[in-house]
């Protein structure tokens, strides 16, 4: 396997953001009640992750190490602000569930991390391809959560029917416990599956 | 009353962590001993304290649609400048952060070196931005929003010591190679928010 394929199927199970990593948890448990809202946000942050990369790659010998941070926070924050503004103007129904969760991108662990782990020290092309694959990484777990709560909590998937209607809903999975268990189970079969054993 | 009961459903009901999903990470990641996380908690408290009200003031007097109706002059009467919300609460709280490390090194020098590292990883914290966005939506005014910011620290501080005394105590259990570490905080998570919903209903 090529160096290149690596960066991106590497955060896909081996190296996931989310069940490995342990990053960018917050919007994994809040935005998966369906699995409409999970897409929207993985769509979101796989623009942002994507294209913070690449200018923080382009822009790696520019920035001063002592204000790293605050340059890479107002990228972020830039590119935060663009797709909140878009969804606020098309999809405004959308944006009113998310509510402040598109906002929090800018706090989201994943994209800082990536910036700082990787970005700082690869050229752009690379770093792109490392946007795209945790980017993948991570749509891939909020969208089996979603998956899990919609199905459990309201017996539906992507807002169509898949369990019939006596299905009563199961209130738990809609939730906070909810996502809790179930982003637990997850990340149980996940590292088992993969034998990833690890005491963090 | 109105203050204690938003206090009461802040901290227990609407428990940032364990309702909000906020924090999460830090959450995770500082819980594996009770002092570490007692630290982190009560350097949440203070920056949320802070942070809130301030980013109140600046949304108010400034941000605001129609915010600068103050200064008098019709051009910027009308302006609606909200959509800097978020890059101003960032710059605020970024260096809130900064000020309150400065603060303690000078004067408090014991607790700054307890606190360590966590006091500049609070910057990305998302409870704290989560905060003054919350402050937003809901309409606060400025008592309450400095009621909520400290409250909503308290109940961050709360579960943060609770989830790292029950890690403490289930350190020797048998646990399967898969759900350690992680997964098993996540259901231990789960199960401590479960607890938290029974105080919902609750209403001074």
């Amino acid at each position: 396997m090529g160096a290149r394929t690596k960066i991106v199927t590497d955060p896909l199970s081996d190296n996931n953001p989310i069940t490995i990593q342990v990053l960018g948890i917050c919007s994994a448990l809040a935005i998966t009640i369906q699995v409409e809202n999970a897409f929207v946000m993985a769509c979101a942050l796989t623009f942002v992750l994507t294209s913070s990369n690449v200018i923080i790659s382009l822009l790696r010998k520019l920035i001063p190490g002592r204000i790293r941070m605050i340059v890479e926070i107002s990228i972020i924050a830039a590119l935060v602000v663009l797709v909140d503004q878009t969804l606020r103007a098309f999809f405004f129904e959308l944006s009113r569930q998310l509510s402040i969760f598109v906002a929090l991108i800018i706090t989201n662990c994943i994209v800082m991390g990536r910036a700082e782990a990787f970005a700082t020290q690869h050229p752009p092309g690379p770093s792109l391809l490392d946007g795209l694959g945790n980017s993948i990484g991570y749509s891939v777990i909020i969208i089996l959560v979603a998956t899990g709560r919609e199905i459990l909590g309201s017996g539906t998937w992507y807002g169509i029917r898949v369990l019939p209607e006596a299905y009563m809903g199961n209130g738990l999975a809609v939730l906070a416990p909810g996502a809790f268990l179930i982003l637990g189970i997850i990340i149980w079969i996940q590292r088992t599956a993969t034998s990833n054993f690890k005491d963090d | 009353m109105h203050y204690i009961s938003l206090a009461v459903e802040t901290i227990f009901i609407n428990n940032i962590v364990l309702a909000y999903f906020l924090g999460m990470c830090s959450f995770l990641a500082c819980s594996k001993k009770v002092e570490t996380s007692f630290g982190l908690g009560m350097a949440v408290i203070c920056v949320l304290t802070l942070t809130v009200p301030f980013n109140w003031f600046i949304q108010t007097y400034f941000l605001r649609d129609g915010a600068l109706a103050w200064t008098g002059i019709e051009a910027l009467a009308s302006l609606d400048l909200s959509f800097l919300n978020l890059i101003c609460f960032i710059a605020v709280i970024a260096s809130t952060v900064q000020l309150v490390e400065m603060v303690l090194d000078r004067f408090f020098p014991r607790l700054y070196t307890s606190l360590g590292i966590f006091l500049p990883l609070i910057t990305v914290n998302c409870s704290i931005l989560g905060g003054s966005l919350f402050m937003v939506e809901r309409h606060y005014n400025f008592a309450e929003s400095a009621v909520f910011g400290f409250s909503a620290g308290a109940g961050f501080a709360l579960a943060i010591v609770s989830l790292a005394a029950v890690r403490k105590k289930i350190r020797y259990s048998q646990i399967p190679p898969g759900l350690q570490g992680l997964g098993m905080t996540m259901i231990l998570t789960g199960l401590m928010s479960m607890a938290f919903m029974c105080f919902a209903g609750i209403d001074l």
